[in-house]
């Protein structure tokens, strides 16, 4: 920890956290009650962005609909509490079974193929999953649908906003511990080796294709735990908490925050999110009512980052080691 | 039997629509490897202009002439500025700069047109019905697209199998450094296939106006189709797309048609009705699965 403080990146990192632990206090402090809304919601995304980094940034597998995960562990919470079953010793262990077994099934298909097949195969079952979430009038179809909040009776109240936080937040730091475990084990090695050079890899002897499965289906796990936690922030699930634009949003989180970097995504869901609120604001300011169209300058923002800063803000902390 | 026709007179025209859309795709994919997100965005961009120019000539005919050189001129510049930087990169960085201009889009027309949804009418000409067979009337209008639409589809295989550029572009989409190695002006070539890429999209934006509504947002949803048709058929492969664009329309427009009333057998109506819509779309998805599974390549798609 102490060692920790002496590099730059160590520095931010503590930095981060620190702020991210006593949000809930900083925000009661100053009677910021939206604030901590957002920051659950980057707590939450930050999870996601983390699972999704284990398979795009150390694995180079661009996988184009990993918001389905946010639907998947969203809408077994949410149809379950629909049937009145809210205890969330039930709902949450069947939520992330059913991502799981999602991820491990689209896993076997689309792991078979390579490049942009890969990348709209992921998709396509992506927006498979939309359309139905979407076709479900009981749930409320397109509308989406109200739902109660998980309920561990003696344990956690999840209404209270600040509970609720520290529970993502611990969520969060068990994502990072366990990623940084799985980028630094054989099993990690192998898959960042087969990134670069998978011929190079199978040659080898590893069967890279089942190594890439569990990783995947690994992070769709994590990805369910995000939407188990979203549904129950907004108590809330539709359909439209899967649409590409999320699965995108995602991509855009992991490259800008920098990819197979352990707190990359952490730093470029702030980032992200930041923007997203800062930036219409930021445009009222140079006259009244620009600030709805800040889009106009995301967008050439993404296309920007893409040309130029492929390392993304963890890379503004100098190299790595 | 008569329904059953009409519906799928329907699915050819829509799968006319995703052809021209999905051709320029395809060939951007196949010529410069660029996967272009935002050309959903060119085909919206085509409907927005055009109900500008219908505006202005008080033509539709005109107005849809004026049409293609504009969507062209937009390509070039799209090209120009931001894709021709994306041609030597990854697929990551190419999804991410195109997802950008997706927003940039979207929001340039928020801010040009408002936020409104706008609608071009059908022109009075083909306000009406022929009868394709004794006793079966079908709207003038969607006849009109699908002979334009076969037309186009006609005249780009022409251009690409007959033609010096269609060779040349048929020998890019096969070895890029090679033929940029014989001396082909190879920058041009790629100015020129997006250029002509954007006019396709734009078109198909502009014949579906009538039909569907010009709004923002209104390419997002096709292009993920057009996707899905040019990784059934095989990226790169104008066939393919052919194909699959066909195979795809049937299924959405016979999925729309008939599926409700057959979920109504065992479900509530409310519920068949909204089912029905979600499970053709569906369908496309489990082909496209299917497909690649049995062929990870697609159908006409090179094996590596």
């Amino acid at each position: 920890m102490i060692a920790a403080l002496r590099t730059p990146r160590g520095l931010v990192t503590v930095l981060v956290l620190v702020v991210l632990a006593v949000l809930p206090l900083l925000t009661q402090a100053f009677d910021q009650r939206y604030l901590l809304s957002i920051g659950t919601k980057i707590v939450i995304w930050s999870i996601a962005a983390v699972s999704l980094n284990m398979i795009l940034g150390y694995g180079g597998m661009v996988s184009f609909g990993h918001a389905v995960f946010f639907g998947i562990g969203g809408y077994a919470v949410g149809i379950l509490s629909a049937h009145g079953v809210s205890s969330g010793w039930i709902q949450w262990p069947v939520a992330l079974l059913a991502a799981t077994l999602w991820a491990a099934l689209v896993g076997a298909l689309s792991l078979r193929t390579r490049g942009l097949y890969f990348i709209m195969i992921t998709l396509a079952f992506a927006q498979l999953v939309y359309y139905v979430g979407g076709g479900l009038e009981a749930y409320g179809a397109d509308d989406g649908l109200n739902i109660s909040r998980s309920r561990f009776p003696g344990v956690i109240d999840l209404r209270n906003k600040a509970s609720f936080y520290w529970l993502c937040f611990v969520l969060l730091c068990g994502t990072l511990w366990f990623c940084s475990r799985f980028a630094n084990s054989r099993f990690g090695y192998v898959i960042r080796g087969a990134k670069s050079n998978d011929l190079r890899m199978t040659a080898l002897g590893f069967p890279v294709f089942r190594y890439r499965l569990a990783a995947f289906t690994i992070s769709g796990a994590f990805g369910g735990l995000a939407g188990i936690l979203l549904a129950n922030e907004g108590a809330y699930i539709s359909p439209a908490m899967m649409s590409w634009v999320k699965s995108g949003d995602l991509i855009v989180i992991v490259v800008l925050g920098g990819m197979g970097t352990l707190f990359g995504p952490l730093y470029g869901t702030i980032a992200f999110f930041v923007l997203e609120e800062s930036l219409p604001p930021l445009l009222d300011l140079g006259r009244k009512g620009w600030g709805e169209y800040w889009q106009i300058v995301f967008g050439p923002m993404l296309v920007l980052i893409a040309l130029y800063a492929r390392g993304g803000i963890d890379s503004l902390f100098g190299r790595r080691r | 039997m008569d329904y059953l026709l009409l519906q799928m007179l329907n699915g050819v025209q829509l799968g006319l629509l995703m052809f021209l859309l999905a051709a320029g795709l395809t060939l951007t994919f196949g010529i410069m490897d660029l996967v272009n997100l935002a050309h959903g965005s060119l085909y919206m961009m085509g409907a927005y202009i055009a109900w500008t120019l219908i505006g202005w000539t008080d033509s539709f005919v005109i107005g849809a002439i004026l049409t293609v050189p504009a969507t062209f001129l937009l390509g070039l510049v799209v090209e120009a500025v931001v894709a021709r930087r994306l041609y030597a990169r990854d697929h990551l960085d190419q999804v991410l700069a195109t997802f950008g201009l997706i927003l940039f889009f979207n929001e340039l027309v928020r801010v040009i047109w408002g936020p409104a949804g706008k609608s071009i009418a059908v022109p009075q000409f083909l306000n009406h019905t022929v009868e394709i067979l004794p006793g079966m009337p079908y709207p003038a209008y969607r006849f009109a697209i699908i002979v334009v639409g076969a037309a186009v589809a006609v005249l780009l295989a022409w251009l690409v199998a007959r033609t010096r550029v269609g060779m040349l572009i048929r020998a890019g989409a096969s070895n890029r450094r090679m033929i940029g190695a014989l001396g082909v002006n190879i920058e041009l070539l790629f100015s020129l296939v997006f250029g002509l890429g954007a006019v396709f999209a734009g078109l198909a934006g502009l014949m579906a106006a009538p039909i569907t509504s010009v709004k923002i947002g209104m390419g997002d949803d096709i292009l993920i189709l057009a996707f899905v048709i040019i990784v059934i058929g095989g990226i790169g492969s104008i066939k393919g797309a052919f194909i699959a664009a066909m195979v795809v329309g049937q299924i959405d427009i016979v999925g729309r048609a008939f599926l409700p009333d057959l979920l109504k057998t065992f479900m509530s109506n409310a519920a068949a009705s909204t089912a029905a819509p979600a499970i053709s779309q569906v369908l496309v998805y489990v082909v496209m699965a299917g497909v690649l599974v049995w062929r990870p390549t697609g159908l006409f798609g090179q094996r590596t």
